[in-house]
């Protein structure tokens, strides 16, 4: 088999599972589901620094930026101006262009403001960032975002942490099939069969945090989601059957005694 | 003597009192802030890094340190 590359402005992975480290119980759960996981990429979010207490652990100390991919994400930025803010931030803390922007657009829903959103977008790529784009799943959008220069399209299979699973996989194949881009399922997915069912629409990958860091055992769906994930894109490259509403024998008529 | 003036600024959203003149590099080495894992803003512009030695922190100032923490 040829390799398989996911490739992110310009950047190649091996793994096309995202996961991401909020939610753990600490941060060596994290570490270790993290690497369980076979993640080459992490989301991180960008916070105040605790100035009173010094002895507090660092994300830093338990996952190596040199050795895993970060993505800076905007998580909890309701509006364009915070998002640049953060993002800004990010890229000053370590010269990170590859980020995720995420601006959300109402609070019970945690559903993204795309008019934010596009307008962050294009914004953001002029600074020249490479944007990773959490975005609704409606192709229009997901066309505009392109346009506007993102550098993956990211919808959402469900509310984040909602664990729906994919709610709409016309939609996303819809997308599949107007993009080049990287096209990967980010929130809502609540069990490693998600991450097979994303992969076999022909998603590029899928990100995970909740359905992982709120398992009963974390590293376990961390591994389970692993194997989906390497199964899912399997399946899709080889070209699935026909579907039929009728049997088709599995073995030859021909010398039926 | 001459008194030593004291100014209030604000750090991550809490008031503090220094020194009048004091910089923002020496303000953040005695909170031994890890400035390689950090990002500063001041007064909601980001800050070069290399010019903190230059800045003097006014009264009033407002001081932003942020770092990477897990998210999704």
């Amino acid at each position: 088999m040829k390799a398989d590359w996911l490739k992110i402005a310009n950047k190649k992975f091996n793994s096309r599972l995202i996961v991401g480290t909020g939610k753990y119980k600490n941060m060596s759960e994290c570490a270790k589901t993290v690497k369980l996981s076979g993640s080459e990429i992490v989301t991180v979010a960008v916070r105040r620094v605790n100035i009173t207490d010094k002895n507090k652990p660092l994300l830093t100390d338990y996952l190596d930026p040199k050795k895993i991919t970060y993505l800076p994400n905007t998580a909890g930025c309701f509006n364009s101006k915070d998002a640049l803010r953060t993002l800004r931030l990010a890229r000053e803390i370590g010269g990170w262009k590859l980020v995720k922007l995420e601006v959300l657009g109402d609070k019970k829903t945690l559903y993204p403001d795309m008019i934010e959103t596009l307008k962050s977008t294009k914004i953001l790529t002029k600074e020249g960032f490479n944007v990773m784009v959490y975005c609704t799943d409606d192709p229009l959008m997901a066309k505009k975002l392109e346009d506007a220069g993102a550098s993956a399209i990211m919808p959402l299979a469900a509310p984040i942490g909602s664990g729906l699973g994919i709610q709409n996989k016309i939609n996303i194949q819809i997308i599949r099939s107007q993009t080049k881009l990287p096209l990967i399922i980010d929130a809502g997915l609540g069990q490693a069969s998600d991450a097979a069912i994303a992969m076999e629409l022909g998603c590029d990958g899928v990100l995970v945090n909740t359905a992982i860091a709120m398992a009963k055992k974390p590293m376990q769906m961390a591994l389970a989601f692993k194997n989906s994930v390497i199964a899912g894109r399997q399946s899709y490259l080889s070209g699935r059957i026909q579907k039929s509403f009728f049997g088709k024998a599995t073995s030859p008529k021909k010398g039926i005694i | 003597m001459k008194k030593i003036k004291k100014i209030k600024i604000k750090i991550n959203g809490k008031l503090s009192t220094i020194q009048d003149n004091t910089t923002l590099f020496i303000y953040l080495k005695k909170l031994k802030v890890p400035l390689k894992k950090v990002a500063i803003e001041l007064n909601q512009e980001i800050v070069n890094k290399n010019h903190l030695k230059k800045i003097k922190l006014k009264k009033n100032d407002k001081i932003e340190i942020v770092h990477f923490i897990g998210g999704g």
